[in-house]
């Protein structure tokens, strides 16, 4: 894997608690630019907290996290410089119901990067139309399916034009026809050379498009192997016991 | 369980759906007399109707007396509601004492009023931010100059000439406009992180909710000069306004945070993870949902702090119903239905004013959620 002098992500000795609870345990983890990571493991094991964590949707207690060579403190106007450059996905998708779907696009687009809203709407077909979804502007998201949802706040992510995109469990609430049509979209994404964190339990996915695989159990990151090792030698027995559970 | 296979070769077609009895006698059957209990029912609540409807209809229509110059017809035996009463001081029920020649005054204040909050309230209007900022802060300006007067060539027309439905008006709108803004910054403050903010607005909700409002009026009239220093002496009305607008913004802001509980945590997140700021965030995304599941119980604010008004009257305001109720010992009017007529109409004017609001707010509802149709 090769490792430049600056890496996009940057989490040193990285601690987080819930409460009493330890819920991430001295992550450290370097992410290069255009890296596609896949992070599996069982549910509590603080795979969404961690990435959370980068877009300060969580805020971690100690250790440092440098995004793009901003590190995320208290600092609210460092982190919205990082939130600008990190777009992410839920797995509720997470729409704004009271807007159509080009609003959904374009709102970010007009008020916080301040550009004009014939601009901002041309900006925003343009990503609906890369997530072949552009006969749907006007409607409203309870009007869509849930696969086309993601598919649309993927776009709304993308229109802000991070530098990194978080993946929390994309395909988690769809239903199993649904799950092709997302998946499909994010691997031509991640064939741009847009780094991407993904947590899915998606395996197939995560064989096709990441470079490394991180394998977290209890708040530890336990392995960070690439896909081939990772699936066919992996070297810690957790990662072996959580591996014979998804893939049988 | 066979274990024959089965394959369906042709599709089913949608068929409309079998019809129910129709008809009138249908419809009574299935609704009004579908069993033992349903039948009592009907029949307790018709007889009630019987009772009730037509010696009121009588007293209000049949026999009322429609015109008069003085009480007189309204004295006889046998005689209805009174509305030549009505008709007679319908001016002081409407202004007051305020100058019969200067009314053009306040007519033109609340048909401004009337026209700019019909463009606020209808949906998709240009510039309704502007209209509505114009209405939350010009316009309150714009309409004590006029109606209070003093400048411009007009004359001055002091608050305590000010009565009826228009102090009635002026006492409402301004409450109502006043709170729905405060109430929305006390229900974020109580809702904030910062420990600060977060105990004022509790303290303030807490303490204006537990007060009865009477005792916010007293304060307001006969406390609040004490405090005040020597020689600076500020309105009556003004005071009374300000009282009533605290009161209803602490209900105001519980009604606001039930909303803000109702927008799920995603929302926030996904907000803030397009890097919009707080404001942007409460603005565009939370607040447009969390006002619009409330819309029922912000109405009902409103249509509470509207009927709530009438307690001026004990601060020596004559509002609406106060300036009626002073009328009563009018002798030339005084009959035994004079008081009966006035409460009436009073009410009738107080309903159609609540009626429009609820009906305004239900409509608001269903446009609203056209959008959102599942």
């Amino acid at each position: 894997m090769p490792q430049s002098a600056d890496p996009i992500i940057q989490i040193e000795n990285m601690h987080k608690w819930f409460e009493d609870f330890h819920v991430l345990r001295d992550i450290n983890l370097n992410v290069t630019e255009g890296e596609r990571i896949v992070i599996a493991g069982p549910s509590g094991s603080g795979k969404s907290t961690l990435i959370r964590c980068i877009n300060r949707l969580e805020a971690h207690d100690q250790g440092r996290i440098v995004i793009d060579g901003i590190e995320l403190t208290e600092n609210l106007k460092r982190i919205d410089e990082v939130r600008r450059e990190v777009g992410m996905v839920f797995q509720d998708f997470n729409l704004f119901p009271h807007m159509s779907v080009l609003e959904n696009c374009t709102l970010a687009l007009i008020h916080v990067r301040g550009m004009a809203q014939a601009e901002a709407e041309e900006t925003a077909m343009g990503y609906l139309e890369r997530v072949r979804i552009p006969e749907q502007a006007d409607k409203f998201p309870g009007q869509l399916s849930g696969g086309q949802q993601q598919r649309v706040a993927i776009a709304r992510s993308l229109c802000m034009n991070p530098k990194i995109m978080l993946f929390d469990e994309p395909t988690s609430a769809l239903d199993p026809e649904m799950i092709r049509e997302v998946l499909d979209v994010m691997t031509d994404l991640a064939g741009s050379g847009m780094t991407m964190l993904c947590v899915t339990h998606e395996m197939g996915f995560a064989r096709e498009v990441a470079d490394r695989m991180i394998f977290m159990d209890e708040g530890e990151i336990i392995e960070i192997a690439p896909p081939e090792t990772f699936f066919t030698n992996p070297q810690s027995e957790r990662t072996k016991a959580f591996l014979s559970q998804i893939i049988g | 369980m066979s274990m024959e296979t089965y394959v369906k070769t042709r599709r089913h077609p949608a068929l409309p759906p079998p019809g129910k009895a129709t008809g009138l006698i249908g419809w009574m059957r299935r609704n009004l007399f579908s069993s033992a209990g349903n039948t009592i029912t009907t029949l307790v609540c018709a007889a009630i109707i019987a009772l009730t409807v037509p010696p009121f209809f009588n007293w209000a229509v049949l026999d009322a007396v429609w015109y008069a110059s003085d009480g007189g017809l309204c004295r006889v035996e046998g005689a209805g509601a009174c509305w030549a009463f009505v008709e007679a001081k319908f001016g002081q029920f409407i202004y007051g004492r305020y100058p019969a020649e200067e009314i053009w005054r306040p007519n033109l204040v609340l048909l401004l009023f009337f026209l700019n909050l019909a463009a606020v309230l209808t949906p998709r209007m240009p510039y309704k931010g502007w209209l509505a900022a114009t209405l939350l802060f010009i316009f309150p300006m714009f309409a004590w100059g006029v109606l209070h007067g003093g400048k411009f060539g007009l004359s001055v027309v002091e608050t305590s000439d000010w009565g009826g439905l228009l102090l009635t008006l002026v006492i409402a709108l301004s409450g109502i406009l006043a709170s729905l803004p405060l109430g929305i910054l006390l229900a974020l403050g109580r809702r904030s992180k910062l420990p600060v903010i977060r105990t004022l607005s509790v303290l303030f909700i807490e303490f204006w909710r537990g007060v009865p409002l009477v005792t916010v009026l007293f304060m307001a009239s006969v406390m609040l000069p004490l405090f005040l220093p020597e020689g600076v002496t500020f309105d009556l009305l003004l005071r009374a306004i300000i009282g009533v607008a605290l009161f209803a913004s602490a209900y105001m802001a519980e009604v606001v945070r039930g909303g803000l509980q109702a927008v799920p945590s995603g929302q926030y997140e996904a907000a803030k993870a397009l890097g919009l700021s707080y404001w942007q965030m409460m603005g565009l995304i939370v607040l447009p949902q969390a006002l619009r599941v409330v819309i029922p119980g912000i109405v009902n604010t409103f249509i509470g702090l509207f009927k709530d008004t009438t307690l001026v009257l004990i601060i020596g305001l004559f509002d609406f119903l106060g300036i009626i109720r002073a009328n009563f010992t009018d002798a030339n009017w005084a009959s035994p239905n004079t008081a009966a007529t006035g409460y009436v109409f009073a009410a009738f004017v107080f309903w159609m004013f609540c009626f429009a609001m609820s009906r305004y707010s239900l409509y608001m509802e269903k446009q609203l959620s056209q959008g959102e149709r599942r």
